[in-house]
C-alpha cells in the first residue's frame, strides 16, 4: 500500500506541473495585465507609470523567462508575489483557505449525511408518498442555480424574518469570543453552507436511491433474506454499503472542489474564502495569485482522488492496490 | 382626538423638534459602510484607485479641502497667498499637527511629499509639472514657486491628488516595499487599526488630531460584501448605515431612498464630476467622419438614458466640461435628440451600412443596460451596432490599444478644465497603452493651442475666455460624443449627519460627521 501511495504522489507532482505550465499560459492568453488594470483604475496613468508597474511585476521579461521563474519558484514551494496586493501569494492563500475549508466542509457533511439518509429512506420506502417528496425536492434543488437559491435564502431569511446574517463571516465589531463567537460564525455559516450543501444534497440522495434499489434486486440480498436476517440489518450491511460506491466517487469528485468551488456563494454572502480571491485574481489580472489558488486547487483535487481510492478500498475489499 | 389633544401633541413636538435643533455634533458612535471594490493598499501616495481614496481620506490630509464650488479652505495649511505675478504660492501650516505615531509634521514632510509624489503618482506628476522650485523657509511655511503663472495650481492640494507622506517614515526607503505600506501612517481624523482582507477595514479616531473637538465618531468599519444585491441587503437589514455613490446598482436607488430613515444625495462630486462619453475612434471607420459623429449626438436620447437608466440622477452633458467645474459654458452647439436630422447626416456622411463595434463599460448592470438602450437609438436610424463583450481587463486593453469603435467610459475632471479635461483632447496626449489619455485620437492644432495657452493664462478671466473658445470649437467637432454629468447617490441613514460637507464628499473623511443618538 505504502508504494502505491508513492507512485500516486509521484504521478501526482507530474501532473501538477504540467497543470501549472497549462495555467500559465491560458492565464496570460486573456486580454490585459494587471498594469493595465492599475492604471485604469487610479483614473491616470501615464505612460512611466505603467512601464515601472510592469517592470516591477517582471511583465516586461519574454514569456519563457517568467515560466521559467515561476516554475522555479513552484518546485521550491514558493507561490511568488500578488502584483495587487503586495503580499506573498501564500500568505493571502492560507489567510482565505480556513473559511473556505470551514464553508465547502459543512456543506459537504450536511449534503453527505442528509444526502445518504433521505436516499436511504427514498429507496426503503419506494412508490410511497415520502419516495415521491423527497425525490420531487431533490429534483428541484438539482436543477436551480445556486445563485437564486442564495438570493432567495436570504430574501427570506435576512429580510423578511431576520433570523440569519446576510453577509459575512462574523459579525464585525461585535467583539465576541468562545462560544459566543462559536455560535456567531455558525450563524453565518447558515446560509451559505445550506445553499452549496443542498445541491450536493440532491445529487447525492438520488444517487443513493437508485443504487440502493439496484442493488436490492441482486442475488446476494436475496439470499440474506433467505437466511432470514432482520429487514434492517440488510439493509444496513447488505444493500446500503454496496450502493454506497458511486456515491464514494461523487463525494470524491465534490471534494476536489471543496477549495475552489464556491465562488459564487461567497461572493453572494461576501464569505473572505478563497472562491473570492481566485474571482478577483481573474478580474484584476493578477497571474501569481491566480496561479496560486489554481495550484492549491489542483493539490487538493489530486490529494482528494487519492484519498477516494483508500477509501473505496475501505468499502469494498474486493478492490486492490494494483498497480 | 379631542382638540385639546391634538394641541398638547402638537406642543409636544415642538419642544421636542427644537431640542433636535438645539443639539450640536454629538461624541461617539460608530459607522459602517460598504467599500467596494476591496481597494489593494491604502497607502494613497502609492496606490491611488476610487476605493483606496474613500477609505485613505480619513488617513491622510492634503494641504486644502475644496468646498462644493471648489473654493479651496484650510487643510493642513490654515492659510495661504498667491503672489500678484501668480508664480509665488506660500502656504501656512497648521501649527502643533502630529502623525498618527507622534512625530510631528512639519513643512520638511511637504517637501518630501513632493518628491515622494512625483515618483509614484501619475496624475501629480502631471500637475506638478509648472513648478520651478519648493521651499520651506521655517518649520511651518512652504513656498512653491512656478515657472510660469498656472491657474490651476490651487486646485491640486486635496487629499487625493497631493496626500501628505510621512518623512520619517519613507526617507531613504524603497518606497513600494515600505512595510509601513501595511499600516499607513498620517495626519486625518482616523487611524488605521485593522484589514482582515475580503471582511472588513477597522479605523479608530485619532485623539490627537488637529481640529478641536474632531472628529465626533469613535470608530469606521468599511464592510468588504462584493455583490451589489447583497450590499443593498447589508442596508436594509440595518448591517451598514452609508452606501457611497455607486455601491449599489442604479435600479436599486430608489426602492432604498423609500426606506424608513433614508437620506439620499447627490453633493460630494463637484470636484470629480464625473463626466461620461462614448469615445469614438476619430482614426478610421465611420466614426472618423465628423457628420457620421455628430449624426451619433443627435442619434441618441440623453434625456431618456438619464430618466430610465440614471433614474433622473446627473444631467444631460453639454460638452467637455462639466457644469459644476471651473470654467463652463454652456453657449455651445446644441444636440437635442432628433433621429430624424440623425439619419439626414449620416446619408450626407455616406454611411453605407458598415458594422461599428461598441464597447460596453463593464462595470455592472446599469452600464450594460445604457449600452443596450444606446443600441437601440443607434439602429434606429440605420447605424450596425456590434456589441463587444469584455470585462474590465479586456476593457483596458481595447481601449488604450485602440481596438473599438465606440466605447463608453467616464472620468473624473478634477475642477480645472487643464487638469482633467484637456487632457482628453490634445494631440500631445495620443498614446498608445493608456486608457486615460486622448485615446480617441482627436488632434487639432487650435484646440492644443487653446488648452496650452489655457494652463497658464493669467489672470482667471484670460483663462475663462480661452476655455470658452475651447469648448465651442470641441463641441462642433464631436471628437467624443458626451452623455451625462453623472450623478453617484450616497445613501445613509438619516441619523449619520454632516457627512459630506466638501467637493469632494465621502472621499474627504468622516472628519465632520456625527451620529444622532
Amino acid at each position: 500500500m505504502i508504494s502505491f501511495i508513492a507512485q500516486r504522489i509521484a504521478k501526482a507532482v507530474i501532473v501538477l506541473l504540467a497543470l501549472v505550465v497549462l495555467n500559465f499560459f491560458l492565464i496570460r492568453m486573456a486580454p490585459g495585465d494587471p498594469a493595465v488594470v492599475m492604471a485604469g483604475e487610479a483614473g491616470a496613468g501615464d505612460q512611466l507609470f505603467i512601464a515601472q508597474l510592469r517592470e516591477k511585476f517582471g511583465l516586461d521579461q519574454p514569456l519563457p523567462v517568467q515560466l521559467f521563474l515561476y516554475v522555479k519558484g513552484i518546485l521550491s514551494l514558493d507561490l511568488g508575489f500578488s502584483f495587487r496586493q503586495q503580499m506573498p501569494v501564500s500568505k493571502l492563500i492560507l489567510d482565505r483557505l480556513p473559511a473556505t475549508l470551514l464553508l465547502t466542509g459543512t456543506a459537504f457533511a450536511i449534503s453527505l449525511a442528509f444526502g445518504i439518509l433521505f436516499g436511504a429512506l427514498a429507496a426503503r420506502f419506494a412508490g410511497t408518498w415520502a419516495d415521491t417528496a423527497i425525490t420531487i425536492a431533490a429534483l428541484i434543488f438539482y436543477a436551480t442555480p445556486l445563485f437564486w437559491v442564495a438570493l432567495m435564502a436570504i430574501l427570506l431569511f435576512s429580510v423578511t424574518m431576520d433570523w440569519l446574517p446576510s453577509f459575512g463571516y462574523e459579525t464585525v465589531g461585535a467583539g465576541y469570543t468562545g462560544l459566543a463567537h462559536v455560535l456567531d460564525v455558525a450563524a453565518h455559516l447558515v446560509l451559505p453552507a445550506t445553499t452549496i450543501g443542498l445541491f450536493f444534497m440532491a445529487t447525492y440522495a438520488r444517487m443513493t436511491r437508485a443504487s440502493m434499489l439496484e442493488v436490492n434486486r441482486l442475488d446476494f440480498v436475496k439470499t440474506a433474506r433467505a437466511k432470514g436476517l432482520s429487514d434492517a440489518v440488510i439493509q444496513r450491511r447488505h444493500v446500503l454499503r454496496n450502493a454506497l460506491l458511486p456515491v464514494v466517487t461523487l463525494a470524491g469528485l465534490q471534494a476536489g472542489t471543496l477549495v475552489g468551488g464556491a465562488v459564487l456563494t461567497e461572493t453572494v454572502f461576501a464569505w473572505p474564502g478563497i472562491g473570492r480571491l481566485m474571482y478577483e485574481a481573474l478580474l484584476q489580472r493578477d497571474y501569481n495569485l491566480l496561479l496560486g489558488v489554481f495550484v492549491v486547487c489542483s493539490a487538493m483535487v489530486l490529494a482528494f482522488n487519492l484519498i477516494t481510492d483508500l477509501v473505496y478500498r475501505s468499502v469494498d475489499p474486493r478492490i486492490e492496490f494494483a498497480s | 382626538m379631542s382638540k385639546r389633544k391634538i394641541l398638547i401633541s402638537l406642543a409636544t413636538m415642538c419642544v421636542l423638534n427644537t431640542a433636535a435643533m438645539a443639539q450640536g455634533p454629538k461624541a461617539g458612535g460608530v459607522v459602517n459602510a460598504v467599500i467596494q471594490p476591496e481597494p489593494p493598499s491604502l497607502m494613497i501616495g502609492l496606490v491611488q484607485n476610487g476605493p483606496t481614496q474613500m477609505v485613505a481620506g480619513n488617513i491622510y490630509e492634503g494641504l486644502l479641502r475644496y468646498s462644493p464650488k471648489l473654493d479651496p479652505l484650510p487643510g493642513l495649511a490654515e492659510s495661504w497667498s498667491v503672489s500678484e505675478d501668480g508664480k509665488v504660492y506660500t502656504f501656512k501650516l497648521v501649527k502643533g499637527v502630529t502623525w498618527h505615531d507622534g512625530k510631528p509634521f512639519t513643512s520638511a514632510d511637504v517637501l518630501f511629499t513632493i518628491e515622494f509624489l512625483k515618483q509614484t503618482h501619475a496624475r501629480a506628476r502631471g500637475n506638478l509639472v509648472q513648478l520651478d522650485k519648493v521651499e520651506a523657509p521655517d518649520e511651518s511655511t512652504v513656498v512653491f514657486t512656478l515657472k510660469q503663472p498656472f491657474g490651476p495650481f490651487i486646485g491640486i492640494f486635496e487629499v487625493g491628488s497631493l496626500p501628505m507622506i510621512p518623512k520619517h517614515i519613507y526617507e531613504g526607503t524603497d518606497f513600494k516595499t515600505n512595510p509601513a505600506n501595511n499600516t499607513p501612517v498620517g495626519t486625518g481624523p482616523f487611524m488605521f487599526k485593522e484589514w482582515q482582507k475580503g471582511s472588513f477595514i477597522r479605523l479608530v479616531k485619532n485623539p490627537n488630531y488637529h481640529v478641536k473637538g474632531k472628529p465626533n465618531i469613535d470608530e469606521i468599519y468599511w464592510h468588504v460584501i462584493p455583490d451589489a444585491a447583497a450590499r443593498s441587503v447589508a442596508y436594509e437589514t440595518g448591517k451598514v448605515d452609508v452606501l457611497p455613490g455607486g455601491s449599489v446598482e442604479n435600479f436599486d436607488v430608489p426602492r432604498l431612498s423609500k426606506l424608513k430613515n433614508t437620506c439620499v444625495t447627490g453633493a460630494g462630486w463637484e470636484f470629480f464630476s464625473p463626466h461620461s462619453w462614448l469615445w469614438l475612434n476619430n482614426r478610421s471607420g465611420p466614426t472618423a467622419n465628423k457628420k457620421f459623429r455628430q449624426a451619433l449626438m443627435f442619434a441618441i436620447d440623453r434625456n431618456m438614458a438619464k430618466d430610465v437608466v440614471w433614474n433622473g440622477l446627473g444631467k444631460v452633458a453639454t460638452g467637455p466640461s462639466g457644469s459644476a467645474i471651473k470654467y463652463y459654458t454652456g453657449a455651445v452647439p446644441k444636440y437635442d435628440y432628433d433621429p430624424a436630422k440623425a439619419k439626414a447626416l449620416l446619408k450626407e456622411a455616406g454611411y453605407n451600412g458598415e458594422k461599428v463595434r461598441m464597447l460596453p463599460l463593464p462595470y455592472g448592470e446599469t452600464w450594460q443596460r445604457w449600452a443596450e438602450m444606446v443600441r437601440q437609438n443607434l439602429q434606429d436610424v440605420g447605424v450596425n451596432v456590434e456589441m463587444i463583450a469584455t470585462d474590465v481587463p479586456g476593457w483596458n486593453q481595447k481601449v488604450s490599444e485602440w481596438d473599438y469603435d465606440i466605447a463608453f467610459t467616464y472620468l473624473y475632471q478634477y475642477g480645472d478644465p487643464a487638469l482633467g479635461v484637456g487632457r482628453n483632447y490634445v494631440s500631445s496626449q495620443i498614446a498608445k497603452g493608456s486608457p486615460f489619455n486622448n485615446v480617441e485620437g482627436y488632434s487639432n492644432p487650435e484646440i492644443d493651442k487653446l488648452f496650452a495657452d489655457g494652463a497658464v493664462a493669467f489672470p482667471d478671466a484670460a483663462r475663462e475666455e480661452i476655455y470658452a473658445k475651447a469648448q465651442k470649437i470641441l463641441v462642433e467637432d464631436v471628437p467624443v460624443a458626451w452623455m451625462l454629468e453623472l450623478q453617484f447617490p450616497t445613501i445613509t441613514r438619516c441619523s449619520v449627519k454632516n457627512l459630506i460637507t466638501t467637493g469632494i464628499g465621502v472621499n474627504d473623511g468622516f472628519r465632520d460627521a456625527w451620529i444622532e443618538k
